[in-house]
């Protein structure tokens, strides 16, 4: 069965017609092109395709893309603001948060969803708050180094 | 976001990366993204048993489904279903079964390929894979190496019948050490089977290039040039016709360093069907398809006099190969033949290896492939010996390790380690440790019979690099070279390009060989553009495994560059009007001597050279130049690497306290790329320790398929780091570097082990299976009571 949905993605509408089991994650990558987002596993474990939802965090592989319809999406496509990196971006940088770049999409909006929450967290807090997002390249050392840089760039203010 | 380094000091400084923009903005090329017009979407129908016999294939029900448009079992396929390349026949009489595409008679692992589905959107694909009927008859599985060889359920390869695919055997003379011994100690380690599990799954798509023979592969591969020279065997397609493409590839850790079925599968069905083919793997699919590392039962002897000198070393492997040999699978586990005497001085030393077929996923190389394995038995044999002796195991290190002025050293293996400094490393490692403090507190908290108590961890590691000097690889019986090409050419804007072989998934090849030609030529850092993976743009390479890119790739790139400075000084001197001899070249600019206001610029240089109005007599145009280097021996980076473990002896919880390493990469083109590469080596050796294994049921059943049931580690799961380096430059490559990709990976996982079993050592227990879970510790620790 299709549905015709209607989702703001990264500041912009797009309508359509999926199908009842049609991931977001799949709706985004293979329904409008924003292949920025990937799919890492299929049990909901590793995170790579976080995006915000109505600006909180959601594994994209674990929302049907019609429960998205009339919400809206940002993806790592649509975080920094015209030239101007988004601070989750310049801190991962700076601090060699990533090698691959295959789980910095999620990990990088899992990041901004936990800075909204918590914007000074200690070290813990940050490992605790990533817990549902995997890396295998940088042992988290720098990722987490990264998410304390980013809360001291966004001035520790939500 | 862009910083402009000064030229002469690129090479050796923290830059922070090129490639990380677009990563950072989704601006990415998976080989999963590449979506071209009339795409076919193959699935794949996998064994669900470990071992029987197939027959009866029926594809009409999945043909009749919507959207699909052909399938294929082995019957169908016929001559295209190629068999996967094994590359390194380690000896003679090795037994080399057929690995086809799609299995033929029987399937041998749970994940074997049986039949093909491609249809036009790939979860039509998946869908019809429910509809194909096949007939098993289920055979006894083989699981158990020991039992597979001394009595075997079954043969996994009739032309094994114990399952036997080869012995291997390498020095000897330990009897007569081991005469003379006051101590032999005797230990079996398992070095467990654990899942590469890069973040990117594996996809491949392959397509027609319409006028042209040509066919382009799009792979999530390591090895794109290797890929190519093997696809072109197993197809026949001609090389010259084949381009395969690494686009953007997310981790690879050695299990993309191969030519897989999928590959094969995908090339063959595009060239039958004259449309792109695409296939991109699941998780769970990767679990059981992708190939597994590790595995070895190792039967450790370690002879010693009474005062800790140690006079010789047996070791008696079986290594699973899995239920068929790929690119590397029999020679992985000699990969750590030579490492198994570590950095200790010996009379004797006795490697046999064995390796066995098993109805399991097959084995490959995975970080580190055989130096973990090597590492973790002589690292911990170590620890039980100074145990046996009452000695510190520190102490019985020094008392045994090449000391820095014997070198270069050759071992009783008989490699020659040019260099290395392991009191340095270790006196480093020790202080930020606190390894003092920390062996009085252990004390303390034994002598208060604290449940949790304290052990202390020591690896002092060193490994071979740089794979590798291709004469040695040929009387090793691998096929194939290691050498490295670079080629670099300079635009007629004063832009460049560097060419290199070598064949990055995550490494920072773009920043780090940028700065390596950066500081050689003057070109600032973001003026060069690095370009690889790309059999089309990038025709000559090796790759990337084994640490060997910047160890060997690194060489091709400097020898490159000081060849385009010797072509350009000619052109410069004779713009300049004075003898080539007579020119001297800094920072990117060409001065005459004695006269500093006559210069030019290498950008002008290459102008000139482009429009070739004003060159001496038989300079060619353009100016570029190239090299291929085969180095001329291995690297060897060393390091020490110490684990403060507290573990819970009332529930066997075990924690990581604290890891200290100080690793010796030689020179550093890029600390802060090295120490990412040491931070993420730690965690998966460490991971190796305490969380991942990949367990089978006794009827070769994965049980653990899954990212929900393998551990991989989150970050709530791993402490920080604290890291640091001593420099000892290597010898024998020009750059003094290397190689660290796999450093980590090797030395940690012997370090938290040593720390688990010094800590419970009291109780009795002289060793702990990994991964350490709470249930294995606890059950350990009950077991040495009830002893």
């Amino acid at each position: 069965m299709e549905h015709h949905i209607s989702v703001t993605v990264d500041g912009t509408v797009y309508s359509g017609a999926v199908e009842s089991r049609t991931l977001l994650v799949h709706w985004l990558r293979e329904g409008i092109g924003k292949v920025g987002t990937v799919v890492g596993c299929d049990t909901s474990n590793c995170g790579a395709c976080t995006v915000l939802l109505d600006g909180r965090s959601v594994k994209s592989c674990s929302v049907l893309a019609v429960q998205a319809d009339g919400a809206a999406v940002t993806t790592i496509q649509g975080l920094a603001s015209g030239d101007e990196w988004h601070p989750v971006q310049v801190a991962f940088k700076e601090c060699h948060g990533l090698q691959c770049g295959y789980c910095t999409p999620g990990m990088v909006m899992a990041t901004v969803d936990l800075l909204s929450e918590n914007p000074n967290p200690t070290e813990e807090e940050i490992r605790e708050g990533l817990e549902g997002n995997l890396c295998r390249c940088t042992g988290y050392h720098n990722i987490v180094k990264s998410v304390a840089h980013a809360a001291s760039l966004m001035g520790g203010t939500k | 976001m862009t910083e402009t380094i000064a030229t002469s000091t690129a090479f050796g400084r923290p830059i922070k990366r090129k490639e990380d923009a677009n990563l950072l903005h989704g601006r990415t090329n998976w080989t999963d993204n590449i979506q071209l017009p009339g795409t076919l979407h193959m699935a794949i129908l996998r064994s669900p048993m470990a071992h029987a016999q197939i027959s009866n294939i029926d594809l009409s029900g999945a043909l009749a489904m919507p959207n699909v448009v052909a399938a294929y079992s082995a019957a169908e396929l016929g001559d295209l279903n190629g068999g996967v390349p094994c590359v390194w026949p380690v000896t003679d009489d090795i037994v080399m079964p057929p690995f086809p595409a799609l299995a033929t008679d029987k399937v041998r692992h749970v994940g074997d390929c049986i039949a093909v589905v491609l249809a036009t959107n790939a979860a039509s694909a998946e869908d019809a894979l429910a509809s194909i009927d096949v007939d098993y008859a289920p055979l006894p599985a083989v699981v158990n190496m020991e039992q597979a060889i001394n009595n075997p359920p079954a043969a996994v390869h009739d032309a094994a019948p114990n399952n036997t695919c080869y012995v291997y055997n390498l020095g000897g003379g330990y009897d007569e050490a081991a005469a003379k011994a006051d101590v032999i100690v005797k230990r079996r380690f398992i070095n467990q089977r654990v899942i590469p599990a890069f973040m990117e799954p594996r996809a491949v798509v392959a397509a027609p290039m319409g006028m042209s023979d040509e066919i382009t592969l799009w792979s999530s591969t390591q090895v794109p040039h290797i890929l190519r020279v093997l696809l072109a065997l197993v197809t026949g397609i001609p090389e010259n016709n084949l381009r395969v493409i690494a686009p953007d590839v997310g981790g690879g850790f050695g299990g993309k360093l191969t030519c897989t079925r999928e590959e094969i599968l995908v090339t063959q069905l595009a060239r039958k069907l004259g449309r792109p083919v695409k296939w991109t793997e699941t998780r769970s699919e990767d679990m059981v398809a992708t190939h597994h590392g590790r595995d070895q039962i190792q039967d450790i002897e370690l002879a010693a006099t009474k005062d800790g000198k140690f006079l010789g070393l047996k070791v008696t492997l079986l290594a699973d190969m899995g239920a068929y040999l790929q690119i590397i699978t029999p020679g992985t586990p000699l990969l750590g033949m030579f490492m198994f005497p570590g950095i200790y001085k010996m009379d004797a030393y006795a490697f046999q290896c064995t390796g066995v077929f098993t109805n399991k996923t097959p084995t490959d190389a995975y970080r580190g492939a055989g130096r973990p394995e090597a590492t973790y038995a002589i690292e911990r044999i170590v620890d039980e010996m100074a145990a046996e002796l009452g000695m510190e195991p520190m102490e019985l290190r020094k008392k045994n390790w090449i000391t820095h002025e014997e070198f270069p050293f050759t071992t009783v293996a008989g490699l020659t380690y040019d260099t290395g400094n392991y009191e340095a490393a270790t006196a480093k490692a020790m202080d930020l440790f606190g390894y003092d403090e920390l062996r009085a507190e252990q004390k303390r908290r034994r002598d208060a019979g604290d449940p949790v108590q304290l052990g202390l961890g020591i690896s002092t590691f060193t490994e071979m690099c740089g794979l590798a000097p291709s004469r040695t690889l040929g009387a090793l019986k691998y096929v194939a070279g290691g050498w490295e090409h670079c080629t670099i050419r300079l635009l007629p804007t004063g832009k460049c390009e560097l060419i290199t072989g070598t064949s990055p998934h995550g490494q920072g090849h773009e920043t780090a060989w940028s700065q390596i030609a950066s500081s050689i030529l003057g070109i600032p850092v973001e003026d060069i553009e690095v370009v690889h993976g790309d059999t089309g743009r990038a025709p000559y390479g090796m790759d990337t495994y084994g640490s060997r890119s910047l160890a060997v790739g690194g060489q091709a790139i400097k020898v490159a560059a000081d060849r385009l400075v010797e072509k350009a000084r000619l052109i410069a001197a004779h713009q300049l009007e004075c003898a080539p001899g007579d020119v001297e070249f800094r920072e990117g600019v060409f001065y005459v001597k004695g006269d500093p206001d006559k210069s030019q610029a290498l950008g002008a240089v290459a102008f000139e050279a482009f429009t070739a109005h004003n060159l001496p007599d038989g300079v060619e145009p353009t100016l570029q130049a190239e090299s291929t280097v085969d180095p001329q021996d291995f690297s060897y980076p060393h390091g020490t690497h110490l684990a403060a473990m507290e573990v819970d002896t009332e529930t066997g919880k075990v924690t990581l306290r604290k890891y200290v390493c100080v690793d010796d990469v030689g020179n550093q083109v890029n600390p802060m790329i090295v120490e990412g590469q040491v931070h993420g080596g730690l965690a998966q050796g460490i991971a190796q320790a305490m969380y991942e294994g990949a367990v089978y049921d006794e009827d070769g059943n994965l049980m653990t398929a899954s990212l929900a049931d393998y551990t991989l580690p989150s970050a709530a799961d791993l402490p920080s780091f604290i890291t640091s380096t001593t420099t000892t430059p290597s010898t024998t490559h020009p750059l003094g570097t290397k190689g660290v990709g796999e450093a980590g990976a090797i030395a940690s996982t012997p370090a938290i082990m040593n720390g688990i079993v010094d800590a419970i050592r009291h109780l009795g227990v002289n060793d702990v299976l990994m991964p350490a879970t709470p249930q294995t510790v606890w059950r350990t620790i009950q077991s040495a009571k009830g002893a």
